[in-house]
């Protein structure tokens, strides 16, 4: 057994979830996948132990001590080819919280061409052995493509339009800590679903844990075809908050605000920006979550925000966790000698 | 509102183009509706009574297109103008197009439309707004707020919209809020420099010619973008052959399409331009003779859902120039109950089957409650004798501009009562 391994059983022996974990179901690694490249692929049983293993380092993060020594002497690199604070910071502070040796490389989207150039940065990161690579790429594809061309663990932090799985993880952390359950619960997602990897990654693990889906948008922003994948989709916020536990807002692109997508900010926040009155839709004590960065008075009007319904402060913490957990998980598969 | 006294409108032919039936008999209006009609009505001591001699009696017509030069151009026509020019041709429902200066692209100008519209006009004017801001084509406009502020259709006038991308948005974006998107089918840079029909009499003239393709390759765009989207669909005007097989088979296969045909394209051809006579100079450009007689098939067929007045005054200065220089456009409002009873009299429809056409159908697409004969519905009503002859004098037309291509045509049939929400808007002094 490997410390990854070790230390991985043990905390989610430890957790407050695991009596739903069947010990004796689990394969000879908890976390059976070598990256972590989306949503889809996981089992709602990999998703269980990644939130449970999640809600102890919450703990851990919440120590003054909060250094781990689970990836301590390896090597973290994280290779974001689109500007990112959040995501980034995120993930530089998870892996420096396990004790590994962490590396930002900012590769600015214009000084990369696609294709092949990707397949050379991969090789060349490849060579000096880093041990997880986390990648974000403007490409839905890219990082797939990317994990094909190294020996070490991929960390998805986003790739085009496709999958985001640790913000999903996060959110589902989120949502499983505030209401005790994720099963069951209707979470409303509205907003620019066409173009959100978060809305795609989130759309896939809650549907995987028994969550109703549903998507809310104007037409310009549903992705044709999806109601045919079993999502209910509505164009009124009216209708489709009605009796919502959580409601999922997402960012609206600015280039997309101004006549292309929708005709304009005023009439978004009109017909789709959350504010107290849609809100009011949703049940009683309905959640309200964004994934950040917010554009107030676009998507989400400032009081709703800063609300008591409001989870969007305690999405950040969440973060950190999910993305130790993560690293910890992959740690598992890290050869060890 | 103080209640007036009910009116009976006794002794008329009534005809009701909702189920086109006719028969003889009164319409009571009261409180501005129908309150009941039929053979025998009864009626109260106080009742104020109108003898029809006779005449029609039937809905008030719906002009699903007319263009006013407020704001912007009050010079061509006002909204109490063309009130006044729609009363007298027994129109009692005007769709106004957003071809103004500003452009009807904000929820304010349409606020305003409104309320100067109630204000001076004597018949209802509903604004259509701006489908792209500035009716630029390339954004667009704020379908859900301006359809709040009383936009009842979506269109950018006389332009097209060529971006197919814009268009396939706006058909999705707009069917969000059940917005009508009512689109002049004719593709600018097909166009070109054309100026008339294509063919063998502008090659005559040696004008340049507009071929049939600049509309029918537009049309056939569009209905493919309505199949992807599912999006409410209007082609404002058709005028060729190919255009109405068009939008036969889109019907056939169910597709949520219409379409209108202007008054112009049903009563002349491009031979009326003779001698370079530019208040025929329209668009889409007056075609041949043959695309005439498809035009008047393909609306008693119900092809063609609507017939519009295209009522777009322009001023001398904008007429009396070299054809290829002048305007576009015709006014219309006042004779398009005259030039569409040319059909009624040459055999080729019924007289409910073109009232039809000219109300029931509009108000349909429209999501109106007129353009029925029936109990409860808005008494906007016209009197008029379908064969009363008459020479038309441009100068007697009410509109400020005068540019009408029925300038000392022989018509027949006038409008002798225009009520509209019970009000007497217009009598002939014959009557």
């Amino acid at each position: 057994m490997t410390l990854g391994e070790e230390s991985l059983l043990a905390a989610v022996s430890r957790s407050a979830y695991s009596h739903r974990f069947k010990m004796t179901d689990a394969p000879r690694s908890v976390f059976p996948h070598r990256h972590l490249l989306g949503i889809e692929g996981l089992s709602p049983l990999d998703i269980q132990a990644l939130l449970d293993l999640a809600d102890e380092q919450v703990e851990v993060s919440r120590q003054i001590e909060k250094r781990k020594t689970t990836l301590r002497g390896r090597t973290q690199i994280n290779l974001f080819f689109e500007a990112s604070t959040r995501t980034q910071s995120s993930f530089e502070i998870a892996g420096k919280r396990l004790g590994a040796d962490v590396m930002n490389m900012q590769v600015g989207s214009s000084s990369v061409k696609k294709g092949e150039t990707l397949v050379d940065t991969a090789v060349t990161l490849n060579a000096m052995r880093p041990d997880i690579i986390v990648v974000r790429h403007h490409s839905a594809g890219a990082v797939h493509l990317l994990a094909q061309k190294v020996d070490c663990s991929v960390v998805n932090a986003g790739d085009g339009a496709h999958e985001h799985p640790t913000q999903a993880l996060l959110d589902a952390l989120t949502i499983r800590r505030n209401k005790g359950r994720i099963e069951g619960l209707t979470v409303a997602i509205c907003g620019d679903i066409l173009h959100s990897r978060v809305a795609r990654s989130n759309m896939i693990l809650l549907a995987a844990m028994g969550a109703r889906v549903r998507l809310v948008a104007p037409s310009t922003l549903i992705p044709p075809g999806i109601a045919r994948l079993g999502f209910e989709t509505f164009t009124s916020m009216e209708k489709g908050l009605r009796d919502a536990d959580i409601v999922m807002m997402l960012r609206l692109q600015r280039e997309r605000m101004n006549g292309s997508f929708v005709p304009s900010v005023k009439e978004y926040f009109r017909f789709y920006g959350l504010d107290q009155e849609k809100l009011s839709f949703a049940k009683p004590d309905a959640l309200v979550m964004h994934p950040g960065p917010m554009n107030r008075g676009v998507e989400i009007s400032s009081d709703v925000a800063d609300g008591a319904q409001s989870l969007i402060r305690e999405q950040v913490e969440m973060g950190v966790a999910v993305r130790m957990a993560v690293l910890e998980a992959l740690a598992s598969h890290l050869p060890n000698r | 509102m103080t209640a007036e006294r009910p009116l009976l409108l006794k002794n008329a032919r009534l005809i009701d183009p909702a189920s086109e039936r006719e028969e003889r008999g009164s319409v009571l209006v009261r409180d501005g509706v129908i309150e009941a009609l039929g053979p025998q009505v009864a009626v109260s001591d106080d009742v104020q009574v109108i003898d029809c001699g006779g005449q029609v009696l039937a809905p008030g017509l719906i002009d699903m297109r007319a263009f006013i030069g407020e704001p912007g151009g009050p010079y061509r026509e006002t909204l109490k103008s063309a009130g006044e020019a729609a009363a007298a041709g027994g129109v009692t429902t005007v769709v106004s197009m957003p071809d103004t200066s500003p452009a009807l692209d904000d929820p304010a100008v349409i606020d305003f439309i409104v309320r100067r519209a109630r204000d001076t006009s004597m018949v209802n004017i509903l604004p259509a707004a701006a489908l792209t801001k500035g009716l630029q084509g390339a954004e667009m406009a704020e379908i859900g707020r301006l359809k709040e502020a009383g936009a009842i259709a979506f269109t950018d006038g006389g332009r097209s919209v060529t971006n197919a991308q814009v268009m396939r948005r706006a058909l999705t974006y707009a069917r969000d809020f059940d917005a009508l998107i009512i689109h002049h089918v004719e593709d600018p840079d097909l166009v070109g420099q054309g100026v008339m029909n294509e063919g063998e009499f502008a090659s005559r003239l040696g004008l340049p010619g507009i071929p049939r393709e600049a509309e029918t390759v537009m049309l056939e765009r569009d209905i493919r973008l309505v199949r992807l989207t599912g999006g409410r669909y209007h082609a404002a005007m058709i005028s060729c052959a190919d255009s109405a097989e068009i939008v036969r088979t889109a019907k056939a296969k169910g597709l949520p399409v219409t379409c209108g045909v202007s008054i112009n394209h049903l009563a002349l051809n491009e031979n009326d331009i003779g001698d370079y006579r530019t208040f025929l100079k329209l668009s889409p450009p007056l075609r041949h003779e043959d695309d005439r007689q498809a035009m008047i098939e393909a609306l008693a067929d119900g092809t063609i859902d609507v017939i519009v007045s295209d009522h777009n005054p322009q001023d001398v200065e904008n007429k009396r120039l070299p054809f290829a220089e002048a305007a576009d456009g015709a006014v219309g409002l006042e004779t398009l109950l005259s030039a569409a009873l040319r059909l009624v009299h040459a055999d080729r429809i019924s007289l409910p089957r073109l009232l039809r056409a000219l109300s029931t159908k509009p108000a349909e697409i429209l999501g109106l409650p007129g353009g029925r004969l029936a109990v409860g519905a808005p008494a906007d009503l016209i009197v008029f004798d379908p064969d009363a002859p008459y020479v038309l004098d441009k100068r007697q037309l009410k509109s400020l501009s005068k540019n009408t291509p029925f300038d000392e045509a022989r018509l027949e049939g006038q409008v002798s009562i225009t009520m509209v929400a019970g009000r007497v808007v217009f009598q002939r002094e014959t009557m």
